[in-house]
């Protein structure tokens, strides 16, 4: 029907058709596929929520005398980084807090500060303040380093995230009679709440579920700024149970991703304290599919309705990792604010916001139309679904070696 | 009938004062104790539902003012930092009052702070802390 070529020359003629995931619902159902296939050469997609395998690497500059951090310690905000690599390159994981907070010794502990924070900190600009000690070699003679740093003195200031836009999420719940604390909220007792992690019908990965257009090599809306898909996200899991739609019907596949931290935003980059649980950052993330043909528009016009996602007790399957589903609900019962699960009706709360997937889908939409924004061909594809790709739970082995 | 919640603020000089009590059997109206606590040697404070007639209301409010209780209208004191709030919609399902509430159109949550009985459960669950007490 048309090339990833071809509407970046009517992106560059300004004639481009842009929809978002949204509108290309509402078109697909008012002419059909065939019609709106004609009509549309892009759908913009968008999502915003919690990421915690997320971080950014920075290259600070050389200080004088020289310093080798690697193999040393470092702390931004008193945040701890990852040293083990050159002299001045370190990363800074979303989920890492400072080496004295109580973390749960305070039960539910409170996480006010993190990684992500500083992130978020270091995109809108501020100065954060870095300690740094080495231990001294002949080139590197510098043991101790404090200062001051800034975004825009840096060398590089890269988003590095290893796995986001997870395709479909558990709702999870709880069985037990405690309150408990999880990355998905927190969970009354005996089915008081349930709670959701998707953009649904926005979300970049449930709009293409077989990832057709979607590949390593994508440029995409991140953070604010612009980023590529850089691999599979960890977990990556393409051989999962899927709806006859292609949809899976547990979390499936998930992102590698990566942009110039220099380019973007601090309202999509968001540090966030889970109580009881830890930092995490909430990362923007919008992915343009190209109506290559019927097939990909028909994907991409993926209802609510036609999404479904696994109910999931916390309080015990999640933990133990008993298998079982309390029952399957799609994200059109989840939006409208109540659920029945065995019996009850639950109220939901999504932890992704909807709002904001939208304005990145918006955005996104934007770009392109104004001309700002190409598409890319992937240069590979990710593991597909007849792969054999998946992931596997640990299997523990002693490490005591038996005597001969 | 009037009914107000309300935040009383008690110098420590009155924390051992029976100044509900009076409210009760003074001015004939009725109370139900949303949250209360002292803190040592400084104030105590209590955030209560006040009812009765309106003329006993208003009697009620200068009878605790002149005892020196400082009065506060219950809303302004859980707020939202609109700057921190993604909409996410975390909170809504863990408020007790339906304060918090999704726009089924917009997709953005919902503040009702006449709604709200300031327990504070939404405070510490925003991933962003957009939710802040202001006593």
């Amino acid at each position: 029907m048309r090339t990833i070529n071809e509407i970046n020359e009517k992106i560059k003629n300004g004639q481009v058709v842009v929809l978002t995931a949204e509108e290309v619902i509402e078109l697909v159902e008012k002419k059909g596929i065939k019609k709106a296939a004609q009509e549309v050469d892009v759908v913009t997609t968008g999502t915003f929520g919690p990421m915690c395998s997320s971080g950014a690497y920075f290259n600070i500059g050389h200080s004088k005398p020289r310093i080798k951090i690697g193999g040393g310690t470092c702390t931004l905000n008193d945040v701890p980084c990852y040293t083990g690599f050159a002299a001045v390159d370190i990363y800074l994981g979303a989920t890492a807090i400072p080496d004295d907070d109580p973390r749960n010794k305070i039960y539910p502990g409170e996480f006010k500060y993190g990684g992500a924070h500083v992130i978020q900190e270091i995109v809108a600009g501020s100065d954060v303040r870095l300690e740094a000690v080495a231990y001294g070699t002949d080139c590197y003679p510098r043991k101790k380093l404090e200062t001051l740093i800034n975004i825009k003195d840096l060398n590089e200031a890269v988003l590095f995230n290893i796995r986001n836009a997870y395709q479909n999420y558990n709702v999870a719940v709880n069985l037990s009679d405690k309150p408990i604390y999880t990355y998905l909220g927190m969970l009354k007792p005996n089915l008081g709440n349930a709670n959701y992690c998707s953009a649904g019908q926005l979300s970049p990965l449930l709009k293409d579920p077989y990832y057709k257009t979607i590949g390593i090599g994508t440029k995409i809306f991140l953070g604010g700024g612009i980023g590529y898909v850089a691999w599979q996200g960890t977990q990556h899991n393409p051989s999962i149970p899927r709806k006859e739609n292609g949809i899976p019907k547990v979390p499936g596949g998930t992102l590698a991703v990566i942009g110039d931290l220099k380019q973007m935003k601090p309202e999509w980059l968001v540090g966030t304290s889970m109580l009881g649980y830890g930092v995490t950052l909430v990362v923007g993330i919008g992915v343009p599919i190209p109506v290559l043909n019927e097939e990909v528009i028909q994907y991409a016009a993926a209802k609510d309705k036609d999404i479904c996602a696994p109910v999931v007790d916390y309080s015990s399957n999640y933990p133990q990792i008993i298998p079982g589903s309390l029952g399957e609900v799609n994200y059109e019962q989840l939006k409208s604010g109540k659920i029945i699960i065995q019996g009850k009706e639950v109220p939901t709360g999504n932890l992704s916001s909807y709002s904001r997937a939208r304005l990145i889908a918006e955005e996104l939409k934007s770009w392109i139309k104004k001309g700002d924004f190409t598409l890319t061909e992937p240069v590979a594809k990710l593991p597909q679904a007849e792969s054999g790709y998946g992931f596997k739970l640990l299997k523990e082995r002693s490490i005591i070696t038996k005597e001969v | 009938m009037v009914s107000r919640r309300i935040v009383l603020h008690f110098p420590h000089r009155l924390v051992n004062q029976p100044i509900i009590y009076k409210l009760v059997k003074e001015y004939d109206l009725q109370f139900n104790i949303l949250k209360a606590f002292v803190t040592p040697q400084e104030e105590g404070l209590m955030v209560l539902e006040l009812s009765g007639k309106k003329e006993n209301f208003a009697k009620g409010m200068e009878y605790l003012e002149s005892c020196g209780v400082r009065i506060q209208p219950l809303s302004q004191d859980v707020v939202r930092n609109e700057d921190k709030c993604t909409n996410c919609g975390v909170c809504v399902p863990i408020c007790p009052t339906e304060a918090l509430v999704v726009d089924p159109q917009t997709r953005k949550v919902l503040f009702h702070n006449k709604k709200c009985i300031a327990c504070e459960l939404c405070v510490k669950i925003c991933p962003p802390r957009a939710m802040e007490v202001s006593f």
